[in-house]
C-alpha cells in the first residue's frame, strides 16, 4: 500500500515540478536598467525596464492614445512607447517600471507601466497648489 | 509628554512579557501553580499596557500631536476625523502596535478560556504567546518606535497616503492582522505539545476553533484587500500576484491545508508530524510575509517603509524555525503515525491529496515571489516571474482542489467500495458533465472556464446530495423539512459549517472564473457629446466639472451610460489632486451588478474640459466574489460554534 502512495507522490511532485519549470521558462522577465538594455538589446525578449521618466520627454496623444516617454538611469536612455493612459503616480522626474519588449526599430514597446509608489509624501508645494487652483479655475470657467 | 509616556508603557510591557513568558515556562516545567498564576497576571498586564499604548497613539492622532514623528508622517490638519483614526495603522510603526495589541488580546482570551482546561499544554502555550509578544514589543521599543519624538515640531504633518483614505483601510488591515496573529495560538499549542510530548489530538482539539477564527480573518482580509484594490485602484482587478498579496496568501494556503489534515489525525491518528510541521510553517509564513513586505528585498508596487525591521523579523523567523525543528527532531519517535492508509480510493487519500496540492500551491507562490532573489544570487541576473507564471501553475492546482472539495466530504474513510462511489458520485458527476455540455452549447468556448464551472457545479451537487439525504433521514423521525435541516446543521455544525464554507469558495470561484474569462475593456478619448460603446453599453461624455473637498481638489467627468433596456444613468469618475501628491489619483466610478459591473476610470482630460480619455470595463460576475465572502463568513460562524452533538 505504502508503495502505491510513494509512487503517486513522486508522480505528483514531478508533475508540479514540471509545471513550475515550464512556467518559469515561459514567463521569465528580465529586469534591466536603461544602460543594460542599450548595451545588449535583444529584440522580442520580455523585459522589465526600470528608470526615471526623463523630464520633458513625456508626449501624450489623446486621439490615438499614444503615450511616449524616455526612461533614463543617468547614463543611458531608452525611448518607450505605450498605448493608453499612464497609471496614477506616473510623472516626469519620477521612477517607473515598464514591462514589454524591445523592438527592432529602436524603441521599447511597453504593455504595462508600473509607477513606483513612494512612501514619502511631499510637503505641500505652494507652486503645485497654485497650479491646481488655476486648473480648477479653468475648468470652472467652462463648466458649472 | 505623550511620547515619553508611550515609550515607557511599551518598555514596561516588554519587561512584563519577558517575565511572564519565563514564569509560564518555569511553571509548566516545575508544575508550580503560583508561577503560572504570576505569568497570567503578567499577560493581563501586557494586554492592559498595550491597550493604553494604542489609546495614546489614537489620542496623539486625534489631537495632531506632531511632536511624534509617526503622527506627523501620517496625518495632517486636513485629514478627516475618521482617517485620523485609521491613520494610526497606516504605516509600519502603528501597524506593529495594532498587531501586538491583537496578539495580547488573543493571549488574554487564551488565559480566560483555557486555563482550567488544558493543564499540561496551557503553561507552555502561554509561554510561547508571551515570547512572541515580547518580540513584537522589542520591535516597538527598538526597531520601529511609534512614539519617537520629532524635533523641531512641525506646524503641520505630511498627511496620509491618499490611497489609504478609504473605508477598506479600517477593515482590511484589521482582518488581516487578526488572521496573522491568530495563527500564533495553534502554533503555541503545537510547541506546547512538542515540549510536553503530548502529541495526541488534545492540542488539535483545543486549537480547532482558534484555527478556524484565524483562517476566517485571513480569508476576510484577503477578500477585503481584493475589494479595496478593485474599487480604489483604477485598474479593475482584485488580485495581481504582487509580493504583498502573496505574503498573505501563503499562510492562507498552508492554514487551509492544516484545517483539513487535522481531521485525519483526529479520525485515524495519522499525520502527527505533518500537522505540527504545517502549523509551524503557517506561523513561519506569517513572519516571512512581514519580513518580505517590510524589508524591501523584493520590489512591490505597495509602498512600505524600508528599514531594519525586516531583518529583525528574519532573525526571529530563523529562531522560530530552529527551535521548532529542534523540538521536532527531539520528539521524532513520538510523532510516528499509529494508523495506516488502507486504500488509494479513500477519504484519507482525498485529504492527503488536498494537502499536497495546497502545499504545492503555497510553494509555487513562494518560489515565484522569491524568484528574483534566487536568480540574482545564483546567476547574477534579475529575473522576475509575473502573473502568467502564478496563473499557469496555480490554476490547475486550484481546479484539482475544487474537484477534491466535492470528493473529500462524501467518499468513505479507509476504503471506498464501488458501491459507495456510485451512490455518492454518480449523480454529481452527471451534473458536472451535463453542465459542461450545456455551457459548450451556450457558446462558452473557453475550455478552462467550462471546466471550472462544471467542477463548481459538481461540488455543489455533492453538497446538495449530502444535505438532501441527511435531511430525509431526519424526516423519518417525523421532523418537518425546515426543522430537520435546522437540527442537522446545528447538531453537526462543524460538518455543515464546512460545507457552507465550501459553497462560499465555489461562489468565489464562479466570480473569479467569470471575471477572468469574460470581462472586456476599452480605452478611448471622447469630445463632449461623443460616446463610446462596449458590450451593449453606450457611454456618452457630457463634460467636466471641478470640486473642492476638505483635503483635495477633484475633477469630475460626467458620463451618461445606457444599455438600451434600462433608463440611462450618470457615472462620475474623477481625478483627485492631493496637495501632498505630485500626481492625481483616479476616483473610480462603478455600477455593481450580479451579471456584470460597469467600471469607469477617468484616465486623462483636456484642461479646457473639451475632451476626456476614459477606460471602460465591463467586468463579468465579479460581485459573486464578494457574495462568496459573505457565504464563507456564514460557514465559518457555523463551524466555530461549540459542538452541540454530545449535549443533545
Amino acid at each position: 500500500m505504502t508503495r502505491k502512495f510513494v509512487a503517486g507522490g513522486v508522480v505528483i511532485a514531478a508533475a508540479i515540478a514540471y509545471m513550475i519549470y515550464a512556467g518559469v521558462t515561459q514567463s521569465a522577465v528580465y529586469f534591466v536598467t536603461p544602460s543594460e538594455l542599450t548595451a545588449a538589446p535583444v529584440a522580442g525578449k520580455a523585459y522589465r525596464l526600470g528608470g526615471l521618466v526623463a523630464p520633458g520627454s513625456l508626449r501624450w496623444e489623446p486621439q490615438t492614445l499614444d503615450l511616449s516617454f524616455t526612461l533614463t538611469d543617468g547614463k543611458a536612455s531608452v525611448p518607450v512607447r505605450h498605448r493608453g493612459t499612464a497609471p496614477d503616480l506616473f510623472a516626469e522626474g519620477r521612477g517607473a517600471v515598464v514591462e514589454g519588449r524591445w523592438t527592432p526599430d529602436g524603441h521599447f514597446a511597453a504593455t504595462l507601466i508600473l509607477a513606483k509608489h513612494s512612501e514619502d509624501y511631499q510637503a505641500p508645494h505652494d507652486q503645485a497648489e497654485a497650479g491646481y487652483r488655476e486648473l480648477i479655475r479653468s475648468l470652472r470657467g467652462t463648466r458649472e | 509628554m505623550t511620547p515619553e509616556l508611550g515609550q515607557g508603557v511599551l518598555l514596561v510591557a516588554l519587561g512584563l512579557a519577558l517575565y511572564g513568558g519565563a514564569a509560564a515556562a518555569a511553571g509548566g516545567r516545575l508544575g508550580r501553580p503560583a508561577l503560572l498564576e504570576s505569568a497570567q497576571h503578567a499577560a493581563l498586564g501586557v494586554f492592559g499596557l498595550l491597550t493604553l499604548a494604542f489609546a495614546l497613539l489614537v489620542y496623539a492622532f486625534l489631537t495632531f500631536d506632531f511632536s511624534i514623528r509617526y503622527v506627523a508622517g501620517n496625518t495632517n490638519l486636513g485629514t478627516p476625523f475618521y482617517y485620523r483614526i485609521t491613520g494610526v495603522w497606516g504605516a509600519l510603526e502603528g501597524s506593529i502596535v495594532l498587531w501586538g495589541w491583537m496578539l495580547a488580546l488573543y493571549t488574554l482570551i487564551l488565559v480566560l478560556r483555557q486555563r482550567e482546561r488544558a493543564r499540561e499544554l496551557y503553561p507552555w502555550a502561554l509561554a510561547v504567546m508571551l515570547g512572541v509578544l515580547a518580540f513584537f514589543l522589542f520591535i516597538m521599543t527598538l526597531a520601529a518606535p511609534p512614539f519617537a519624538r520629532l524635533t523641531p515640531v512641525p506646524a503641520d504633518g505630511r498627511g496620509l497616503n491618499p490611497l489609504l483614505e478609504d473605508t477598506g483601510m479600517i477593515t482590511h488591515p484589521v482582518a488581516l492582522y487578526l488572521g496573522f496573529t491568530g495563527f500564533t495560538v495553534p502554533f503555541a499549542f503545537a510547541v506546547a505539545a512538542l515540549v510536553t510530548g503530548r502529541l495526541g489530538d488534545a492540542w488539535i482539539a483545543l486549537t480547532r476553533r482558534w484555527t478556524i477564527v484565524a483562517w476566517y480573518f485571513l480569508s476576510l482580509g484577503l477578500l477585503i484587500g481584493g475589494w479595496w484594490s478593485y474599487h480604489v485602484l483604477g485598474w479593475g482587478g482584485y488580485w495581481a500576484w504582487d509580493p504583498v498579496e502573496n505574503a498573505a496568501f501563503m499562510p492562507w494556503l498552508t492554514g487551509t491545508a492544516f484545517l483539513h489534515s487535522v481531521m485525519i489525525q483526529e479520525r485515524r491518528r495519522m499525520l502527527k508530524l505533518w500537522n505540527v510541521a504545517l502549523v509551524v510553517l503557517t506561523f513561519a509564513l506569517t513572519l516571512f510575509g512581514t519580513f518580505l513586505t517590510r524589508s524591501g528585498v523584493i520590489a512591490s508596487v505597495h509602498a512600505f517603509s524600508q528599514g531594519t525591521v525586516g531583518m529583525f523579523f528574519l532573525a526571529f523567523l530563523a529562531l522560530v524555525l530552529l527551535v521548532s525543528l529542534g523540538l521536532l527532531a527531539w520528539r521524532w519517535d513520538a510523532l510516528r503515525s499509529q494508523g495506516q492508509l488502507d486504500s488509494v480510493v479513500s477519504r484519507e487519500s482525498a485529504f492527503l491529496l488536498n494537502n499536497v496540492l495546497l502545499v504545492a500551491a503555497a510553494f509555487t507562490v513562494f518560489f515565484g515571489t522569491v524568484f528574483p532573489l534566487l536568480s540574482e544570487a545564483l546567476r547574477g541576473v534579475k529575473v522576475s516571474v509575473g502573473a502568467p507564471f502564478f496563473n499557469q501553475v496555480n490554476v490547475p492546482l486550484f481546479l484539482g482542489l475544487i474537484f477534491l472539495m466535492g470528493v473529500g466530504p462524501l467518499i468513505a474513510w479507509r476504503r471506498a467500495s464501488p458501491d459507495n462511489l456510485r451512490r455518492n458520485f454518480l449523480a454529481p458527476v452527471a451534473v458536472g458533465v451535463v453542465a459542461a455540455a450545456l455551457f459548450f452549447a451556450l457558446g462558452v468556448r473557453s475550455a478552462l472556464a467550462a471546466l471550472s464551472l462544471a467542477l463548481t457545479l459538481f461540488v455543489a451537487a455533492t453538497i446538495a446530495l449530502d444535505v438532501v439525504r441527511a435531511t430525509r433521514a431526519r424526516r423519518r423521525n417525523g421532523e418537518g423539512v425546515l426543522r430537520a435541516l435546522g437540527t442537522l446543521v446545528t447538531r453537526h455544525n462543524r460538518r455543515y459549517g464546512g460545507f457552507v464554507v465550501h459553497l462560499g469558495i465555489l461562489v468565489i470561484a464562479l466570480g473569479v472564473t467569470g471575471s477572468q474569462a469574460w470581462s472586456v475593456q476599452t480605452e478611448t478619448t471622447l469630445r463632449v457629446g461623443e460616446a463610446a460603446e462596449l458590450a451593449g453599453y453606450r457611454i456618452r461624455f457630457d463634460g467636466l466639472a471641478a470640486r473642492e473637498e476638505s483635503n483635495h481638489f477633484k475633477v469630475v467627468g460626467r458620463f451618461t451610460v445606457s444599455n438600451g433596456t434600462s433608463r440611462p444613468g450618470i457615472m462620475q469618475p474623477s481625478k483627485k489632486f492631493y496637495p501632498q501628491e505630485q500626481t492625481p489619483i483616479a476616483g473610480v466610478d462603478y455600477w455593481i451588478g450580479l451579471k456584470e459591473d460597469v467600471y469607469l476610470v477617468l484616465g486623462d482630460f483636456a484642461r479646457d474640459g473639451s475632451q476626456a480619455t476614459i477606460k471602460v470595463q465591463v467586468n463579468r460576475l465579479v460581485t459573486w466574489i464578494w457574495i462568496g465572502g459573505a457565504v464563507l463568513t456564514l460557514g465559518a460562524l457555523l463551524a466555530v460554534m461549540p459542538e452541540r452533538r454530545r449535549a443533545a
